[in-house]
């Protein structure tokens, strides 16, 4: 009997099926708790090329959901850890290890090379990023995410369905949204959305009819509920995220930032996706004639909240730095919280201007 | 009206269940919200979204549904 008699005798999969498992490319990043069983089952369908990406080193706490590894695994990098178990698994297939992070410089060359890419990962810069990723590249991408008992489940991208940023369209604020390091995780739940991930691989390959786009699947291992939710297409997102020329600018000016922030150059931000305000009094100087910015002074902030457009990530400047920190305050007591206060004031933000407007 | 609210993840360990009814005059969801931050303040400043009979809905969508959800974003995998 051949290895893959039971696909086979599926008249659903068939010989012609198995055919395009063997010809099919996936690409998992992070070989975690999601990644190990999608791993093992797409490496035991017999999907013919896995790429695995993933910088981590198996350690011993894995080991309660990462079932892929052993303990003498530990401190092995996971991504070269998870490749000789499965091509011991399936020898016929070929398995690509890349022990390095997913990166803005390495993300748009390894999603073309493959036809399906899984997000598997456990945080939102990465998240960001896959998603951006697979949007230039037109991949579709299969998405799972986990918290404590609970699981997420979706397909993003997938003949025009929505994009992550379409349920989502901002990472959260940095340490908001802890990760199963942070507060554990029901080992088993890792198993269950994993599996149902990786058969959501098996029916985008297989050209299954209804496969989980424009569909979030939440699952709850406690009471055993499954709640599916619309999402949907948002274009506007979409088109923002083709229109960028760079993957790295989008996550770092969204993620990377302080809580209570302050900064003090516009390095890596992209000057008409702020909205900058100004907390000056009206009559104060100089002003600032190459950016477009709102005058709200510091008195009257809370007055005009409806005219900050929170979307966007809010930059607030002053004469020195002081007054504009006050406002940082003052708009996350009023549940603004991505707002960050320029320090040196003005004189340092015409300065910032002008290099960002020399470079181009 | 009567609304039947579901909290996911983060958001039901900040009203410290999964579900609950409450009673709402009528609005948008920034309507919602606000009364729910009223409720839960500690729910300002985290991310989620509103569902309304099982469809994610923007902030400026009315409320008309009966049953309503908060989803926030999850992070681990």
């Amino acid at each position: 009997m051949g290895r893959y008699d039971r696909h086979i005798m599926l008249k659903e999969v068939g010989h012609e099926g198995q055919l395009e498992l063997s010809n099919a490319k996936v690409l998992i990043v992070g070989a975690g708790g999601l990644g190990c069983p999608i791993l093992q089952y797409l490496t035991a369908a017999g999907v013919g090329t896995i790429g695995i990406i993933d910088f981590d080193v198996v350690e011993i706490s894995n080991l309660q959901r990462q079932i892929l590894f052993k303990t003498s695994d530990i401190g092995i990098n996971k991504a070269l850890a998870a490749k000789k178990q499965l091509q011991d698994l399936n020898p016929t297939i070929t398995i690509e290890a890349y022990p390095e992070r997913l990166t803005s410089k390495n993300a748009l060359q390894l999603c073309a090379a493959y036809d399906v890419v899984v997000d598997g990962t456990d945080n939102f810069v990465t998240r960001y990023l896959i998603n951006d990723a697979v949007v230039k590249t037109g991949k579709p991408l299969v998405y799972g995410a986990i918290f404590k008992f609970e699981g997420q489940l979706s397909v993003f991208n997938y003949q025009n369905g929505p994009s992550y940023r379409c349920l989502f369209p901002k990472p959260p604020k940095k340490g908001v949204i802890p990760n199963c390091n942070e507060v554990g995780v029901l080992g088993v739940l890792t198993g269950i959305i994993g599996t149902m991930m990786a058969n959501e691989v098996i029916k985008i390959i297989l050209k299954f009819s209804d496969v989980l786009s424009g569909v979030l699947l939440c699952y709850d291992s406690r009471t055993t509920k499954i709640s599916k939710l619309i999402i949907d297409r948002n274009q506007s997102e979409i088109n923002h995220i083709i229109n960028q020329t760079a993957l790295q600018e989008i996550q770092v000016n969204t993620q990377c930032e302080p809580l209570l922030g302050e900064i003090t150059e516009l390095n890596n931000l992209i000057l008409n996706q702020i909205e900058f305000i100004d907390v000056r009094e009206k009559h104060e100087t100089p002003k600032i004639m190459s950016l477009k910015y709102k005058q709200v002074p510091l008195g009257q902030i809370k007055e005009h909240l409806d005219i900050i457009d929170s979307n966007k990530k809010i930059v607030v400047f002053c004469q020195s730095g002081i007054r504009s920190k006050k406002a940082v305050e003052l708009l996350r007591d009023s549940g603004i919280t991505n707002a960050v206060s320029f320090k040196g004031g003005v004189m340092n933000m015409i300065t910032n201007i002008k290099n960002i407007k020399n470079e181009k | 009206m009567t609304l039947n609210i579901k909290y996911f993840g983060l958001i039901a360990e900040i009203t410290n269940c999964n579900e609950e009814t409450l009673d709402f005059s009528e609005g948008s969801g920034s309507c919602l919200l606000k009364l729910l931050f009223q409720k839960y303040p500690a729910l300002v400043g985290i991310d989620f979204q509103i569902a309304q009979d099982h469809k994610i809905i923007s902030k400026n969508t009315m409320i008309t549904g009966a049953e309503l959800a908060l989803l926030p974003p999850f992070s681990g995998g």
